[in-house]
């Protein structure tokens, strides 16, 4: 039975890893660049939630209802980041864009420890706790939207006109270009899109956690690039099952083996992984253009 | 936690004051002959991220100072307070201790934080200068050094009383540990419960720990709630026990939970969900609710004088200063050597309990143990160690 809630407890913490690999994949996917800043786009979102809940609590509406402002705000984030941080660099070489990605990171983090705080602020509870359920309803629900979302977007990705460009366009952008895609239409479609689910994401995280700081990002934005690379960095079905996967072992490891050594079990995953199978579980291997 | 917020203004318009204060005691130095007033030193952090500990510990210390003023001073003499911003950093406070030294003080009330205070404190032990920590829990602080004394009781103590507590108050037999294995102080406190709870045959059922980054304690929680322990230690500052205690419920745990001093401010970081801690205690220097006149008396002063209640810092401060006057009206002469064997063999009575100073210039004092209660911090009894 202890068995059994150890491992819900590293599915739901794995859940929300796996939101936030979906940002890092797709974005990875398509312009070939680690975001280092996405984890910092959840702590954004998670403090939009913080500041739109008083708004939703004097209309009496459900506090969950505070993600949609979050989607919004991270979106626009996600799409201004973008334009302004990496677009200019996409024909430089790629430590550039990865260095630009760590600075976009620090800014985002310390424009909030100026003008917000560097203490950690309280969410109210967002999802009222059901006793007569078996698991917690945080469980329940963060599991099925991450399920959800997962399925949406896949959806969105090989049915939908928008998504078949973006594959495309992650495929081979000339090609892409020759064919009549506008490359930096899906470039930004795509941080747009990642930084909608980082958003849902932190929804989830404070219904669980219910704090924030301005660095709360940091550690759960290279978890989830764990959680990227385990799957296949560029794979959709393969960042959630990375998150999950890593949700489980971390917590397994703090359970049976020792809270020290969790963090370090995460990473020794990260360099297994690039040492045994680069391209990760659903990664494909990228032939070399000749 | 609101005060957060404001806390760089406070910091910014204190280091402002501050500034003003210190020409303008320079100039009342040049001009005035030295010996017409008793120059004190303080240390705190001002600015930085533990502004808000030493902004609050000064206020007392300059509470202290005004009220001592007022009635006459020390034996007929003024006290000139120099107060010297360390920023919460080594070096800074370093540099400042230097600098007030420079300026001929009889005794050193500060500093606040642990880590600065050990380093200035082997400074002031060295040149011969009265140290009196508030604040510095640090067991090495004072352990060995002559000159060096301290309010405040240290993490293992808290952690002894804690265990004291458990046995006798609460009569359980089963504990669990929750640590943060990268604090200090969180070890030093579980250290102590944990020697203390196995001579008096408390049985430790789980010792479980977790880093500084961690946010999920659900799998080390629902392990202690499957050993079925009575009563949960968690030694840590308020903002990861109010993570702590929320997921702690969720996971099943019943036991009781008790703490440290750094629960305080645990409610106010709970706001809306405060039932979660309802029924912890923890150990605390003081209670805002304690009826004894001296304490009251002083809340009154510090509401007065500031418009909010004071912390437990306040109260460390205030107390430090006051027994340094005493020190030095015992002693009978600001030398070093008169304060210091006053201060050694002092019999206090402060905001923060009434004290003297064992071996290793650590206090002997009881403790406060209070309980959250409706999310309420209401005084549970006072406990004297055994």
């Amino acid at each position: 039975m202890t068995f059994l809630l150890q491992l819900l407890n590293g599915l739901q913490l794995g859940s929300i890893f796996a939101l936030i690999a979906l940002g890092y994949t797709m974005v990875y996917g398509i312009s070939k660049l680690i975001n280092f800043a996405h984890g910092d786009i959840l702590m954004w979102g998670g403090y939009i939630i913080y500041f739109t809940i008083p708004f939703f609590i004097s209309m009496g509406l459900p506090l969950w209802l505070s993600v949609v402002p979050a989607i919004l705000f991270c979106m626009a984030l996600g799409g201004v980041i973008e334009k302004i941080a990496y677009k200019p660099l996409r024909n430089s070489p790629r430590i550039a864009s990865l260095i630009t990605a760590i600075g976009v990171s620090l800014l985002l983090q310390n424009i909030v420890m100026k003008y917000i705080g560097t203490g950690a602020l309280t969410i109210p509870k967002i999802f009222k706790a059901n006793p007569n359920l078996p698991v917690s309803v945080n469980f329940i629900i963060t599991v099925v939207t991450t399920a959800v979302l997962l399925t949406l977007l896949m959806l969105y990705m090989n049915k939908s006109k928008y998504g078949k460009a973006i594959l495309a366009t992650s495929e081979d952008y000339d090609a892409a270009r020759l064919v009549g895609i506008n490359v930096n239409t899906s470039i930004s479609l795509t941080f747009v899109i990642g930084s909608a689910v980082a958003a849902v994401g932190s929804l989830l995280y404070v219904a669980q956690y219910a704090q924030i700081t301005p660095t709360m990002g940091s550690m759960l934005g290279i978890k989830a690039f764990v959680a990227a690379v385990l799957g296949g960095i560029g794979s959709i079905p393969g960042a959630v099952l990375g998150g999950f996967l890593l949700g489980i072992v971390e917590n397994l490891t703090r359970a049976y083996i020792s809270s020290q050594l969790a963090d370090a079990f995460v990473f020794g995953i990260l360099v297994v992984v690039l040492l045994v199978k680069p391209t990760g579980i659903f990664g494909k291997t990228m032939k070399e253009k000749v | 936690m609101k005060q957060f917020k404001f806390v760089p203004v406070v910091a910014l318009a204190a280091s402002l004051f501050l500034t003003a204060c210190g020409s303008d005691a320079g100039n009342s130095a040049a001009t005035e002959a030295s010996g017409d007033t008793v120059k004190v030193g303080a240390l705190a952090p001002l600015t930085g991220d533990v502004a808000i500990y030493g902004q609050t510990t000064l206020n007392g210390e300059q509470l202290a100072v005004k009220e001592i003023n007022a009635a006459g001073g020390i034996n007929g003499q003024q006290i000139e307070f120099i107060v010297e911003d360390e920023k919460g950093d080594t070096t800074e406070a370093t540099n400042a201790y230097t600098k007030l030294q420079g300026e001929g003080i009889v005794a050193l009330v500060g500093d606040v934080t642990s880590k600065p205070t050990l380093a200035v404190a082997d400074l002031a032990n060295e040149d011969a200068v009265p140290m009196i920590t508030p604040t510095g829990t640090q067991f090495d602080i004072t352990a060995g050094k002559d000159h060096v004394f301290r309010v405040c009781f240290t993490d293992p103590f808290q952690g002894l009383m804690l265990a004291q507590y458990a046995d006798e108050n609460l009569s359980v037999s089963k504990v669990a540990i929750l640590t943060n294995n990268s604090s200090d102080y969180s070890q030093g406190v579980a250290k102590a419960f944990k020697e203390e709870a196995e001579k008096r045959g408390l049985t430790v059922v789980a010792e479980e720990s977790y880093g500084d980054a961690d946010t999920d304690f659900s799998a080390q929680l629902t392990k202690i709630a499957g050993v079925g322990a009575e009563t949960l230690v968690i030694p840590d500052y308020y903002q990861k026990i109010a993570l702590i205690a929320s997921q702690a419920r969720d996971a099943g745990v019943n036991a009781t939970f008790i703490g440290p001093d750094g629960w305080d401010g645990v409610v106010e970081q709970l706001e809306g969900n405060t039932e979660v801690v309802d029924g912890a205690l923890f150990t605390n220097h003081y209670s805002v609710k304690d009826s004894a006149e001296k304490v009251q008396n002083f809340i009154n002063a510090y509401k007065a004088e500031y418009n909010e209640n004071p912390s437990a810092f306040s109260a460390l401060g205030y107390d430090a200063v006051y027994m340094l006057k005493q020190a030095i009206e015992e002693g009978g002469s600001t030398e070093s050597d008169a304060i210091v064997s006053a201060l050694s063999g002092i019999q206090f009575d402060g905001v923060t309990g009434a004290l003297t100073f064992d071996a290793d210039h650590n206090p002997v004092k009881s403790v406060s143990i209070i309980k959250i209660e409706n999310g309420e911090y209401n005084l549970d009894t006072v406990l004297a160690p055994k």
